[in-house]
């Protein structure tokens, strides 16, 4: 009996948390959508991110007058179950527009959903380039640096590497695909002569890493592109650092800076890999200033790179809706087109053309500190200095 | 030549990992016969004590010792499980443990990052393996070493256990016949309790071992169940050297074959079952099961076509469903198709689970068959809605000749494992071939005509073709064939002496269940108006035998209920709570405790036994109902 008095309790909760949502008829109401029970080690950090920023916005008065509510809901990963959450966000609840995911193929679900339901998108992480140009359309808008973007910010680097052999490793999987796709094309129209010696394919989330990185280094590269990340990547450092692989070579790394990566690996962290990430611990702009202080006074954490994803999707749809001064679709749509707005990491602007932010990623070499793996050597790299010209994307890009 | 013994001992180190895991799964189904879905979920859970343990007390004796206690520490929970849980279950119908450690294993994923946080936890290396050892320039870790002398050695202590004492004369004898052991006075409680103590041990002790070289997280359980399965399966049920081969020959066939093939390792352990199913249907070291003595649960409470007044009951069921529009939103309505998309998947499984007897774990195959059937159609053929939903399923359908040709050449759980093995290769080749499929970012824009577009239409289409296969398939189960297809479940011998065709009717309902799979495929295509590798993918497999075991094996349309219980409390606890696995997976073990026979089993036990009890005047009227059962 006890069991089923609890399964009561835990009911008669639910409900009442189901009615903490409901909100009041003249407030603006944000869907979101994510893979909070999948993903937790990202999608804490980034929940704890657009609460923060909801907070910030209803103190200083909401959105023209009006309080902000966001309604979060999980996709579990699957994008079947996205698209039942966004249906109830938007049927149901009355959302004024859809934010948030992570995958790319809910990204493109949810995306494709708001094409035919005519509802506005703001993608916040999917870093899939069809977001935006291939299966791009008029109502989803993207926060964070594609694929595309964070691949030609670490060629930048890459290419000025003396190694001419080649290898990869990445998970198997669309972003890992596309991201050494991209990769390859742009260094090799940059460097010629580059030879790609090996390439291994470990299932996401089921690398076999020892003999992999054995594969790897029987190909005897001079450089190692890697798009491993999370649990697998961890799998690949100490393998890699046990056999030696990474001793003498060059590794270029996607993510392997964001702190959602880096800091489980401590003092397995290897040293002088070129990657993205963020290194909030040495960023020193009075916009993040302001950030950081906020978020550790009301967490008492240090923020992840999931936590600047989270804040400026919300802030950034605040922005959309307060430029629009209404919830209509369009005048969202036009409102966001153009529109420039600060963020942690300095002024970032929703292109036109394309619907992407120009925000940027942070670029630099790992490095151990106390046992702790931190970036160093960075630099940000600004959004719109990595994405190809206006011409190219109008190719890219279907027409609305 | 060096690289080359370098990398087949790494694969040995990699075979070492996974034979710990699956010998304890082996031996816990040899004996008990559970399909303990919860073994991946010990093995995490050794993996986090081991990892507090180890970060607590340090040096040699510290890291050693926490790997035991915390293997230790997990089996004690393993018999908690058993003597709570399982004990009460061991009666019900065939797989329905597996909804039992189904449940167990949702609640398991959330209370870890509950308990210890959401990162990936990094633990510390084996003290005195930290680094490698040169082989001829080649480093191999001393780690790997260790774990390549560790598999042999538990071997070999299990082979003691098993040969050398009289426990383990014991569980060969329940491994081989656990009635005539029963039959024998020894006392089976206890029996297996200490087996599957044993198999718990070994499944936390693979874990607390991953701790030097894997990151501990929440989704440790899932990478490794499914494949310890599979391991098991090709080395045959029960048997550990079989285990222990099957593992070298996975872990090395991954090693080299990526040298080849670097894309292999995604469906190499599925292949390789695929193949050997195929060639020896009980596995490499597996011996024929003997014809199973049938518990009784099936003939006594036989099945029967509805009365008018049931008949009656769920038309009025019906009615009530279609008038849904009248009153709910759009929100609603879409949960509504969902749904009757759900009973149409769930009872193409349920009738060739219950009807059949073929518990199939790949049934999703022929649903996203029928999904991506729709989508080819719409998309490249540009074809009208209506045609897309006639033809799509026939994708579906083509699935299961293929491949329930072979699959029902095996039974039991080798014919299940080996569906899982096809679904499987079909999502790998959904997955892999990005210009025809999209790979997983799938096929998008196949949104419904404009006169099934609305909310409300589309739910009349689900409902009505959900009925319409209900329906259908009622007929089938008291057709004909259905009695023959029902024979061949309850003896294949005596069938085959009345002259049926065992295989070509069970082939026949295999494509049956397919192409109905298909057709519930189709709709969901065009409800999502996308198709993803997930619509082959094991979840949604797993979701369709959850459904169906929730409602009943042993009913007619228990499928029905089930689908619309499971899905309804799914969408509505993902929805409203951020606990959604732990609640879901509590209520699920409840429901397995209260109504070991299914929901709609249970129910229709109480109702037969008020039948019994009631007053003599009202047995008289209840007497031509039995007569015909």
């Amino acid at each position: 009996m006890r069991a089923k008095n609890y399964f009561v309790g835990a009911a008669f909760a639910l409900l009442a948390s189901g009615m903490a949502h409901s909100a009041l008829a003249q407030d603006i109401k944000i869907g979101e959508i994510n893979s909070y029970s999948l993903l937790p080690a990202f999608t804490e950090p980034y929940r704890k991110g657009w609460q923060l920023a909801v907070e910030e916005i209803n103190a200083a008065g909401g959105i023209n007058g009006k309080k902000l509510v966001v309604i979060s809901k999980d996709d579990g990963g699957k994008p079947a179950d996205a698209q039942t959450a966004a249906n109830e966000l938007v049927s149901s609840e009355g959302v004024a527009m859809l934010t948030g995911t992570f995958l790319s193929n809910i990204g493109l679900a949810v995306s494709d959903f708001a094409n035919q339901k005519k509802v506005f998108f703001l993608a916040a992480e999917p870093l899939t380039d069809a977001v935006t140009w291939a299966k791009g359309n008029k109502y989803t808008f993207r926060l964070r640096p594609s694929n595309y973007m964070q691949a030609a910010m670490l060629v930048e680097a890459a290419s000025k590497l003396p190694a001419k052999r080649w290898a990869t490793i990445a998970p198997n999987y669309e972003y890992g695909q596309s991201a050494v796709a991209v990769f390859k094309k742009l260094m090799s129209e940059k460097r010629p002569d580059i030879q790609w010696v090996d390439e291994q394919w470990p299932p996401q989330g089921k690398i076999d890493a020892g003999p992999v990185v054995q594969a790897v280094a029987q190909a005897n590269p001079e450089a190692i592109l890697n798009v491993t990340f999370g649990p697998d990547l961890v799998k690949l450092v100490r393998e890699g650092n046990t056999r030696g692989l990474f001793k003498g070579r060059e590794v270029v790394s996607f993510l392997t800076g964001e702190p959602e990566y880096l800091d489980p690996l401590k003092e397995e962290t290897p040293e002088g890999w070129i990657v993205t990430g963020y290194p909030w611990y040495s960023i020193k702009t009075p916009e993040h200033d302001a950030f950081l202080k906020a978020y550790q006074t009301k967490y008492n954490d240090y923020p992840r790179l999931g936590s600047i994803v989270g804040y400026q999707t919300i802030k950034a749809a605040a922005a959309i809706l307060a430029k629009a001064g209404s919830t209509d679709t369009d005048k969202m749509i036009a409102a966001a087109e153009g529109l420039s707005m600060p963020s942690p990491f300095g002024e970032i602007t929703f292109r036109k053309i394309d619907h992407q932010s120009t925000l940027g990623a942070f670029v630099g070499k790992t490095a151990q500190k106390d046992g702790k793996g931190v970036m160093v050597d960075f630099s940000y790299k600004k959004g719109s200095d990595y994405l190809p010209g206006d011409a190219e994307v109008e190719k890219l890009r279907p027409k609305d | 030549m060096a690289f080359y013994v370098v990398q087949f001992l790494t694969g040995l180190a990699s075979a070492a990992s996974l034979f710990l895991v699956a010998s304890g799964l082996s031996i816990i189904f040899g004996v008990t016969r559970i399909v303990n879905f919860a073994h991946g979920a010990f093995y995490m859970i050794g993996a986090y004590i081991a990892f507090t343990l180890t970060e607590r007390f340090s040096g040699a004796f510290g890291f050693w010792g926490g790997v035991l206690v915390a293997a230790l520490a997990v089996a004690l929970i393993g018999v908690l499980v058993e003597m709570v849980l399982l004990r009460r279950i061991y009666h019900a119908p065939e797989l329905f443990q597996l909804l039992g450690t189904f449940g167990l294993t949702l609640m398991v994923e959330d209370l870890v990052v509950l308990i210890w946080g959401p990162d990936d936890l990094v633990g510390r290396r084996a003290p005195g393996f930290k680094g490698a050892v040169d082989f001829f320039g080649q480093n191999i870790p001393s780690y790997d070493l260790f774990l390549i002398a560790l598999g042999p050695v538990v071997l070999g202590i299990l082979w003691l256990l098993f040969q050398r004492t009289r426990w383990g004369v014991l569980v060969r004898a329940a491994t081989q016949d656990r009635d005539m052991v029963a039959a024998l006075g020894v006392n089976q409680k206890w029996l297996f309790t200490s087996v599957f103590a044993v198999g718990v041990f070994l499944a936390a002790l693979g874990g607390a071992l991953q701790i030097p070289r894997d990151a501990v997280h929440h989704a440790m359980d899932l990478r490794i169940i499914v494949e310890v399965f599979v391991v098991v399966v090709i080395g045959g049920l029960g048997s550990i050297i079989g285990a222990f081969v099957a593992a070298v020959l996975v872990s090395e066939l991954n090693a080299f074959g990526i040298l080849i093939f670097p894309k292999i390792s995604i469906i190499l352990v599925f292949l390789v079952m695929a193949v050997v199913l195929i060639v020896r249907p009980w596995g490499l070291f597996g011996k024929p099961e003997a014809p199973a003595r049938k518990t009784p649960g099936l003939t006594v409470n036989p099945w029967r076509p509805l009365t008018s007044n049931e008949r009656l009951a769920a038309l009025a069921a019906l009615v009530i469903a279609a008038t849904l529009p009248l009153f709910a939103g759009n929100y609603a309505l879409t949960v509504g198709s969902e749904i009757a998309i759900f009973v149409i998947f769930a009872v193409s499984l349920h009738f060739l689970m219950s009807v059949g007897g073929l518990a199939s774990f790949g049934h999703a195959a022929y649903f996203g068959l029928g999904a991506y059937g729709v989508a080819f159609l719409a998309k490249m053929a540009g074809l009208p809605m209506i045609v897309c939903l006639l033809l799509g399923p026939l994708l579906g359908c083509m699935g299961a000749a293929v491949f329930g040709f072979f699959a029902v050449q095996l039974s039991g759980v080798y014919f299940a494992m080996l569906t899982l093995a096809f679904a499987q290769i079909v999502w790998s080749i959904a997955f892999q071939w990005v210009s025809v499929t999209g790979g997983d970012n799938g096929i998008l824009s196949i949104w419904p005509e404009k006169w099934a577009a609305s909310p409300s239409h589309f739910y009349w289409l689900a409902l009505g073709v959900a009925a319409l296969v209900t329906i259908a398939l009622r007929i089938a189960v008291f057709s004909p064939f259905g009695y023959a297809l029902r024979a061949t479940r309850d003896s294949v011998l005596r069938s085959e002496a009345v002259g049926i065709n065992a295989k070509r009717i069970q082939w026949t309902a295999f494509v049956i269940a397919g192409t109905t799979a298909g057709i519930g495929g189709a709709l969901f295509a065009y409800l999502k108006g996308s198709v993803f590798p997930d619509n082959l993918g094991i979840s949604l497999s797993v979701d369709a035998l959850v459904m169906v075991l929730l409602g009943g094996v042993e009913t007619v349309s228990g499928g029905v209920i089930g689908a619309i219980v499971y899905k309804a409390l799914n969408i509505w606890l993902v929805s409203q709570t951020d606990l959604s696995k732990l609640v879901l997976g509590g209520f699920i073990v409840l429901i397995v405790v209260v109504f070991p026979k299914g929901i709609v089993g249970m129910l229709e036990l109480l109702a037969q036994r008020r039948r019994k009890s009631s007053p003599p005047g009202s047995s008289l009227l209840a007497k031509p109902i039995e007569s015909t059962e």
